[in-house]
């Protein structure tokens, strides 16, 4: 930071001064929260807050509850209270898993994005470590143009890609979905690693080459285990991320049995016009419960990637 | 720097040795090998495809038929068409007004995130989740919220007096666009959020104490300290936020597929349903590239408009 701190006046011993003046000299400002006083505090920060948490959560709610609703209670809703289910029945959910091809297209999911995030975890490794640390020729190009790709956007890239996937015989194959994946994913994950491997100490792997370390050695001996924060937040990202795709999937797949979660929930649910709003909302929860689960153990990880890769 | 200059190779220094000892010494060679895979897979599967998407759209080509070169007609053809020129409106329409919500929602949950309370990291958690959970999915959710029938929201305005019919959401242009937009913004505030609130957390309380004895208003704190320190990370949010906006394609895909009546299509959905399902991949890439330009206007105007505030604002560290 360029802006030179004022002295600070953090002296605790002002604290019941700065309480004792009148509301309108105190201040509320961040980190200044206990000046505060609480029916106060109600209004400017919980009240607003806990208005968006719910907007931002209801549509889980709403998934949640029709998923577990009856089908009478979902058309009935004057005799119902839309709001609360009463008999939950776990009919939807059975349905899904035992008489359409969710399971199947869970794993299609879970193994595309598997395959696709180690594929570009083993890419941008080795890219991020020889941009940072072996310095080539034309090192700080190569980054820049790193990216620059992670810039260009799936919807501009699906057509030609199409026909591309056709031409190499991957239509409607997994593997295609496996190879242009890591093109979203790379970009990211190695700017991710290029900022955890700058804040590795160099004289480590001095040392390491005077040793007669290769490369290689120094890499998966001694980078990657400091490293490893590092590579769990781009795995967990990178992860997300595929599970998420919708454009790519839509236009590569085609068969029933190939398709991932978000594609077969969007597809394969509506009959005609009708639309089994129980099924669908059940499909959806089951697709986003791994998610919300693998997220909710590595929060930290998750959160550290997403401010990280952008403060970069 | 003089880090740099000690590490440089010196391939001159050693002439004894043998090429192959000096070719594995090199660091030329040994950042080739270590690029190798991500340049071979951004090389054919992103790198390629662009060009190959740009060559597509002076051709007539269709799925299962190479096309001939056709020079411009495909942009010509698209001058003309007025679902073109539509979806170009709904596109700037949809991201412009989106990402102003965005931004001014997602500062605001910052603030309220930033300030000292109880729970406040599971608080910060429950925020991300929408940006978590796959767009299509929580799209799905919304398109049965917004139902023509069923609507819980057409059910408790009329339950409150509000209105006497529902409302068909999905089903009216401008009603549809905005239905399409909350749904955008509902999933980008978390993320705009979480970053400027790791932003607000660089912000030294310091400086806020110091003004606070100065005896500065709340306005004045925000503007003249929070802002300007903030405003290089916002610059990155924000053109994040525009181009992942711009070029938004599964949200309208799930909820409207473009509709009514080519209502809510953006460029990528109408490049979709041009290039795949009617099979004139031609002119679907022509769309696509159509986008390039408006593209890099969106994210300059984020990118330099944001960045020559913080000059203003006397910021010089990038």
């Amino acid at each position: 930071m360029s802006t030179p701190a004022p002295p600070a006046h953090a002296d605790p011993r002002l604290a019941p001064v700065l309480e004792a003046q009148p509301a309108g000299i105190t201040d509320n400002s961040e980190g200044m929260a206990y000046l505060e006083r609480l029916p106060r505090r109600l209004v400017t920060t919980y009240l607003p807050l806990l208005v968006i948490l719910v907007v931002l959560l209801f549509p889980f709610y709403w998934m949640a509850l029709t998923a577990i609703k009856p089908d009478e209670q979902l058309i009935d809703m004057e005799r119902f209270n839309p709001f609360w289910v009463v008999d939950p029945t776990f009919k939807h959910i059975h349905k899904l898993l035992f008489e359409t091809q969710y399971p199947r297209w869970l794993w299609n999911t879970m193994y595309v994005s598997v395959a696709a995030t180690a594929l570009s975890l083993f890419a941008s490794v080795l890219a991020a470590y020889a941009c940072v640390r072996v310095r080539y020729r034309g090192a700080g190009w190569v980054g820049a143009a790193i990216f620059l790709a992670y810039l260009v956007p799936p919807s501009i890239l699906f057509i030609p890609l199409a026909t591309i996937v056709q031409a190499y015989g991957l239509f409607d194959s997994p593997i295609a979905l496996i190879l242009a994946y890591p093109t979203i994913l790379i970009p990211f994950s190695t700017w991710l690693l290029m900022g955890y491997f700058k804040t590795i100490p160099y004289e480590l792997e001095e040392c390491a080459l005077m040793d007669g370390a290769s490369r290689w050695q120094i890499l998966t001996k001694i980078i990657l285990p400091l490293a490893f924060p590092g590579l769990i937040s781009a795995g967990i990202f990178s992860l997300t991320l595929c599970w998420n795709e919708f454009i790519y999937a839509l236009t590569f797949l085609s068969s029933t049995q190939n398709k991932t979660v978000p594609i077969a929930v969007v597809s394969e649910f509506v009959d005609g016009d009708v639309y089994k709003w129980g099924s669908l909302m059940a499909g959806a929860l089951l697709g986003s419960l791994p998610l919300v689960i693998l997220y909710s153990f590595f929060v930290e990880y998750y959160v550290s990637a997403l401010t990280g890769a952008v403060k970069e | 720097m003089a880090h740099t200059a000690l590490t440089q190779p010196a391939p001159v220094a050693v002439p004894t040795r043998s090429a192959w000892a000096r070719l594995r010494a090199s660091r030329g060679w040994a950042g080739f090998w270590f690029m190798l895979p991500t340049a071979l897979i951004l090389g054919l599967f992103l790198a390629y495809p662009l060009l190959k998407g740009i060559w597509l759209s002076f051709t007539n080509a269709r799925i299962g038929r190479d096309g001939v070169f056709i020079g411009l007609e495909n942009y010509a053809w698209l001058w003309d068409d007025d679902v073109f020129w539509l979806s170009v409106f709904n596109t700037c329409l949809y991201t412009v007004v989106a990402s102003v919500v965005k931004f001014a929602v997602g500062l605001y949950l910052a603030l309220l995130l930033n300030k000292n309370m109880p729970f406040k990291a599971i608080v910060r958690s429950i925020v991300l989740i929408p940006f978590v959970v796959p767009t299509v999915l929580s799209a799905i959710a919304f398109w049965w919220i917004f139902d023509s029938q069923f609507s819980i929201i057409s059910w408790s305005l009329r339950h409150l007096g509000v209105i006497d019919g529902n409302i068909d959401f999905l089903g009216e242009p401008a009603m549809a666009r905005a239905c399409v937009i909350f749904a955008n913004i509902w999933r980008g505030v978390p993320f705009i959020a979480i970053t400027l609130l790791a932003g607000l957390q660089t912000v030294s309380p310091s400086l806020y104490e110091a003004a606070t004895l100065d005896g500065a208003s709340n306005w004045q704190i925000f503007s003249r300290i929070t802002l300007p320190l903030l405003t290089p990370i916002i610059a990155v949010v924000m053109t994040f936020s525009v181009l992942f906006t711009f070029t938004d394609f599964q949200l309208i895909w799930a909820m409207t597929r473009g509709g009514p009546v080519n209502a809510t299509h953006l460029m990528a959905t109408l490049s979709y349903q041009r290039g795949i399902l009617s099979g004139t991949l031609g002119e679907g890439a022509a769309i696509a590239t159509a986008m390039v330009p408006f593209l890099l206007a969106a994210i300059g105007i984020s990118w330099f408009g944001l960045q020559r505030r913080a000059w203003q604002a006397g910021e010089s560290d990038r």
